[in-house]
C-alpha cells in the first residue's frame, strides 16, 4: 500500500508542487526586507550591541571593580584589575572587554551592581587589526560619554522590567 | 556520653558539650555568628537559634548543652522563623557595599544571608553609619559593617593576651574599637581578619588585590620560625597574594603569627632578581645560567677549598642544606655553618643532635612549671607563647630569665631579668640542689660561691620541682649569647635536677632541619662527625676566606657580627650569592648572583623544632629565570665533577636524607662540663621587628609595623 502512495506522488510531482505553492505565496506577500543601509529595523532599549561605561553626573566613573562582570563572563571576555586609588575608593586600573570573545549575553550588564557596564544599541563598528576589537576601559568610558544620553533613556525606558 | 537527636539523626555527643558542637561532629550546619571553636561561648548573634522539644522558646545551639534523650529541630518551622528573624535584624544595619567589601564572596554573612535572609528588606529608616577605624598597617577596620560577634575582643583576651578590642556603648551605639586609637601591638592579631565573619576586619595589604574566588589555594609550610606553622598560600595567577593558616591542631591550631602571614609580601619585592648576573671588571651583567654558573665554578675553583666559606640561612629548605653541605664536603671543605646569630661554638662538638623543644609542641600546653631562657615568645615565636599561655592560664607556673624585659601575654611566676643570665641560672640551680639535697656535680661548687640565691630563686626551682611535668627552654637569645655552651650546661643541669625536660627555641623555619642535614662545621647529614673539622661563621668571617658560598643569606644584616660581615664580604676575592634577592650591599661584594626560589617557588622539606618533618610542593612557578637552588646546587655539583648529584626530584634528595638523618636520636641531655667562670655581664642588643631573613625584611607592612614600634 505504501509503496503505492510513494508511488503515486513521486509520479506526479505533488511533493515539488508543494514547495512551490509556498514560494507562490510569498511571491505576492508584502515585503518586509529592510534596505540597510538606507533603512533600519527598529530596536528595544534592550538591544545588545557594543558595550560602553558609564559616569555618574558628577563625571565620576561609576565602576567599583567588584568583579561580578568578570566572575559572570561566560566567555572569559572581561579582564580586570583593580587598586586603591588615593582617596581610597574601589577602582579599576584595567578593564578590558575582548570583543572577539565576547558573545553579547549581556550578563556583564545584568549583573552589574552599579549600572556602570551597558551595551548599547551601538552595533556599527568594525576593526582592521585585533586591537581594535580589545576595548580597554578609555575606549568604553569615551563610548559611554558619547552616548550616554541613549543609554541613559534605554536604562529608563526599561526601569520598570528591572 | 549522652545520646540525643538533632534533626532526627541520632547522635553520641559528649556530656557537657553544646549543641552546636554535636551538630558540627554530626555535619550538621547550624548557622553561627559569634560562636567559633576556640572562643568563649557569647551568646551574643543569636543567629544559632534551635528549636528543642519541650523548650518553650528557641535556644541558642551555641550555649545549650546538651542532655540526655534531648531532641533538637535545626530546620523546624519555628527554628527557621527564629534564625530568619535573627538574620533580618542583622542586615537592619549591615550596609549594602558587598561589591567594594574584600570579604564578598568569602563572607559568613553572605553566605548565611543567602539561606536566611529575605530578598527586600522591611527597614526604611536610617543605617548606623561608623567612621573606618585605624588599627595600624596590618588590619583595616571598616566599623559600618560590624555585626558585633565579638569574636575579636574574646580572641584579644582569651588568645592573644591582649585586652586591645573591646565595646562600647549598648544597642545601636555599641561600637569595637581600641578606646584610644592605637595599632594593634599582638603578633598574634591577624588572625582576627579570619575571624571576622564580615568584612569589617580585613587584610590591609589585601585590600583591593583580589576576590576569593579569583584565588587558588595552595597548601605550603611557613619558614620564619622554628614551629612551622601551616599555611594556606592563596595564589593569583602566577603571585602570592595571601597567606592563611591551615588548621593543624598539632602545630599551629587554627592560628598564624603575623610574620608568617603577612611576609609574602616580601615575595613580590622590587628586590627580587630575576635574572643571574656575573661582575664584569666591576660593572654587574645580566647572563643565563650556563656562563653564570661556569663564573661561580671557575671563581669557586681558583680558590683552595679551604678558603671557601659556605653561610646558609636556616631559612633554607633542608634538600637545600643537605646539597650545600654535600657539595662543599666533596670539594674537599669544611667551612659550612648556618648558625648565623650565634656566637659561642665551644661545645658544639657535645650538643644533641638537633636543637629539639623536647616534647611535642602540643604537649607544651601540658607543662604545669616551665623555665624560659632567654625566650622572646612573643617576637621570635608566637604560637609557642601561646600554647604557654594557655599553661600558663590552666594554672601551670612560668618563669623567665632573659637578658632584658621581653613581655609576655601571660602570667608568669618570676621574671627575671639579669645581663648575666648565666649568673641567675647558677643560682637557680644552686637553689635546686639546696632543696633536693643532691651532690653537686664536680667543680660546680666553685662556680656557685660567687652568687647568692634569693627567694626568687628558690620560687623559681621550687615550681620546677613541684612541676608533674616541666620543661627548661632555651630561646634565641640564650642560644645567641656569648656564654650559651655555659648556658646550656647550667639549664640542663637544672633540667636534670628537677626532672625537666630541657629544649631549644631556634631560629628560622628550618633550624633543627640545618642539624639534621649537617649544614655545620662539625657534623655530617645525620648527626655524624665531619673528617675535616671546618670553620664555624664566626672563625669564617674573622678569618676573612678567599671565596664565600651565600645561600639565601645576607651576611651583613643576617649574622651576629655584622660589621665583621660586612668587612669580610667585601675583602673577599669571590662572592657567590645563591638568594631570592640583591640588595646594594650585595651587588657591591659579590661577584656572581645566582636567582634562587624562595619557600613558595620551590619543593622542599622543613624540620620544626618538634622534629617533624615537612614537606611541601612550589606553590608559583619560579620567578622570571630564577630556579630553586637544589637544582642550582645539584648542577654546581656537576660541574664541580662530584659524584652523586645526578637528581632528578628533589624527592630524590629527600630520600638520601631520610636515609642519612631519618632515625636521629630525639635527646637533649649532654654530658656535664662545668662552665670555667661566671663570665661578665654583657649588654644584650635586641634585634629590630620583622628583621630575622631577607623575605621579612622586604615585606612593607611588616616593616612599617616595625617602625610604628620604634
Amino acid at each position: 500500500m505504501n509503496t503505492i502512495s510513494n508511488y503515486i506522488k513521486s509520479l506526479f510531482l505533488i511533493e515539488l508542487m508543494k514547495g512551490l505553492m509556498l514560494t507562490g505565496r510569498y511571491l505576492f506577500k508584502r515585503k518586509i526586507t529592510v534596505q540597510y543601509p538606507e533603512e533600519k529595523t527598529p530596536m528595544s532599549p534592550r538591544f545588545r550591541g557594543l558595550h560602553a561605561q558609564r559616569r555618574y553626573a558628577n563625571g565620576e566613573e561609576r565602576c567599583i571593580a567588584c568583579k561580578l562582570c568578570e566572575a559572570v563572563c561566560p566567555a572569559l571576555a572581561i579582564t580586570i584589575d583593580m587598586e586603591e586609588r588615593e582617596d581610597g575608593s574601589r577602582r579599576t586600573t584595567r578593564y578590558d572587554i575582548d570583543l572577539t570573545k565576547c558573545i553579547f549575553c549581556g550578563f556583564c550588564e545584568e549583573s552589574c551592581p552599579v549600572d556602570a557596564i551597558v551595551e548599547t544599541r551601538h552595533y556599527e563598528y568594525h576593526g582592521e587589526v585585533r586591537e581594535d576589537l580589545y576595548m580597554t576601559k578609555e575606549k568604553l568610558l569615551a563610548h559611554g560619554d558619547k552616548f550616554e544620553k541613549q543609554i541613559a533613556a534605554d536604562r529608563a525606558a526599561d526601569a520598570k522590567y528591572r | 556520653m549522652v545520646n540525643i537527636e538533632i534533626d532526627g539523626k541520632k547522635i553520641h555527643a559528649r556530656e557537657g558539650s553544646m549543641v552546636i558542637e554535636a551538630a558540627d561532629d554530626a555535619g550538621i550546619n547550624i548557622p553561627r555568628f559569634c560562636y567559633h571553636k576556640k572562643l568563649s561561648i557569647a551568646a551574643n548573634c543569636r543567629m544559632c537559634l534551635v528549636e528543642v522539644e519541650k523548650a518553650a522558646k528557641p535556644l541558642p545551639a551555641c550555649a545549650t548543652p546538651v542532655t540526655d534523650g534531648m531532641k533538637v529541630f535545626t530546620r523546624s518551622a519555628k527554628a527557621v522563623a527564629a534564625q530568619k528573624g535573627v538574620m533580618e535584624f542583622l542586615l537592619i544595619n549591615h550596609p549594602l557595599d558587598c561589591p567594594i567589601c574584600d570579604q564578598g564572596g568569602e563572607c559568613e554573612l553572605q553566605d548565611v544571608a543567602l539561606t536566611y535572609g529575605s530578598d527586600v528588606s522591611k527597614y526604611s529608616e536610617s543605617k548606623r553609619v561608623l567612621p573606618s577605624k585605624d588599627f595600624g598597617p596590618l588590619i583595616g577596620g571598616d566599623m559600618t559593617r560590624c555585626i558585633h560577634c565579638t569574636r575579636c575582643v574574646r580572641f584579644g583576651i582569651e588568645i592573644a593576651g591582649v585586652y586591645e578590642l573591646g565595646t562600647i556603648g549598648r544597642g545601636e551605639h555599641m561600637e569595637i574599637g581600641t578606646f584610644v586609637q592605637h595599632s594593634l601591638s599582638s603578633e598574634l592579631s591577624g588572625n582576627i581578619i579570619d575571624l571576622c565573619p564580615v568584612g569589617a576586619l580585613t587584610s590591609k595589604p589585601f585590600r583591593y588585590v583580589a576576590r576569593a574566588w579569583e584565588l587558588v589555594q595552595r597548601d605550603s609550610v611557613a619558614p620564619h620560625d622554628c614551629v612551622g606553622s601551616n599555611i594556606h598560600v592563596h595564589v593569583k595567577g602566577d603571585r602570592v597574594v595571601r597567606v592563611v593558616p591551615r588548621e593543624n591542631e598539632e602545630i599551629n591550631e587554627t592560628w598564624l603569627s603575623d610574620r608568617d602571614r603577612f611576609s609574602y609580601e616580601g615575595l613580590n619585592s622590587a628586590d627580587r632578581v630575576q635574572v643571574p648576573m656575573i661582575k664584569v671588571e666591576g660593572e654587574w651583567q645580566e647572563t643565563d645560567w650556563e656562563t653564570a654558573l661556569h663564573r661561580a665554578v671557575d671563581g669557586l675553583k681558583q680558590v683552595g677549598s679551604d678558603d671557601i666559606g659556605a653561610l646558609a640561612s636556616p631559612l633554607s629548605t633542608l634538600e637545600e642544606l643537605y646539597l650545600l653541605q654535600k657539595l662543599m664536603r666533596e670539594i674537599g671543605c669544611g667551612n659550612i655553618d648556618h648558625r648565623l646569630k650565634q656566637t659561642d661554638f665551644s661545645d658544639q662538638q657535645e650538643a644533641p643532635a638537633f636543637p629539639w623543644l623536647g616534647q611535642a609542641i602540643g604537649d607544651l600546653e601540658g607543662n604545669d612549671a616551665v623555665l624560659l631562657i632567654g625566650a622572646d615568645l612573643c617576637k621570635d615565636q608566637p604560637i609557642i607563647g601561646h600554647r604557654l599561655r594557655k599553661a600558663a592560664l590552666s594554672g601551670g607556673r612560668i618563669s623567665s630569665v632573659n637578658p632584658a624585659d621581653f613581655s609576655y601575654h601571660f602570667p608568669r611566676l618570676a621574671s627575671r631579668v639579669a645581663s648575666n643570665m648565666l649568673a641567675e641560672l647558677v643560682a637557680i640551680a644552686q637553689a635546686l640542689l639546696d632543696e633536693t639535697g643532691k651532690a653537686a656535680p664536680e667543680e660546680f661548687a666553685t662556680l656557685s660561691k660567687a652568687v647568692e640565691v634569693t627567694d626568687a630563686q628558690k620560687q623559681i626551682a621550687e615550681s620546677l620541682l613541684k612541676g608533674q611535668s616541666s620543661s627548661v627552654l632555651m630561646g634565641e637569645a640564650a642560644i645567641n649569647d656569648a656564654q650559651f655552651s655555659a648556658i646550656r650546661s647550667i639549664a640542663t643541669l637544672i633540667a636534670e635536677l628537677s626532672d625537666s625536660r630541657p629544649g631549644y627555641l631556634p631560629a628560622g623555619g628550618n633550624g633543627a632541619g640545618a642539624w639534621q642535614a649537617g649544614a655545620l662545621p662539625h657534623r655530617k647529614a645525620g648527626g655524624r662527625p665531619a673528617s675535616v673539622n671546618g670553620k664555624n661563621v664566626a672563625q669564617m668571617l674573622q678569618s676573612e676566606m678567599k671565596a664565600y658560598l651565600l645561600l639565601n643569606t645576607e651576611p651583613e644584616v643576617d649574622c651576629a657580627d655584622t660589621d665583621a660581615a660586612r668587612k669580610a664580604m667585601q675583602k673577599a676575592q669571590f662572592v657567590v650569592s645563591l638568594s631570592p634577592y640583591a640588595s646594594e650591599a650585595v651587588m657591591a661584594y659579590a661577584d656572581v648572583i645566582l636567582p634562587v626560589s624562595p619557600f613558595t617557588e620551590t619543593s622542599g622539606t622543613f624540620v620544626n623544632v618538634e622534629g617533624r618533618w615537612q614537606s611541601f610542593e612550589g606553590v608559583v612557578p619560579p620567578l622570571g629565570e630564577s630556579r630553586p637552588a637544589w637544582k642550582v646546587l645539584r648542577v654546581l655539583g656537576n660541574l664541580f665533577n662530584c659524584d652523586g648529584f645526578d637528581f632528578v626530584e628533589s624527592s630524590e634528595v629527600l630520600a638520601e636524607i631520610s636515609t642519612a638523618a631519618g632515625d636521629m636520636g630525639r635527646d637533649n641531655s649532654i654530658s656535664w662540663r662545668c662552665p670555667a667562670s661566671l663570665g661578665s655581664a654583657s649588654e644584650y642588643r635586641a634585634a629590630a621587628d620583622y628583621a630575622g631573613d631577607g623575605i621579612v625584611r622586604r615585606a612593607e607592612s611588616l616593616q612599617a609595623v616595625a617602625q610604628s614600634r620604634v
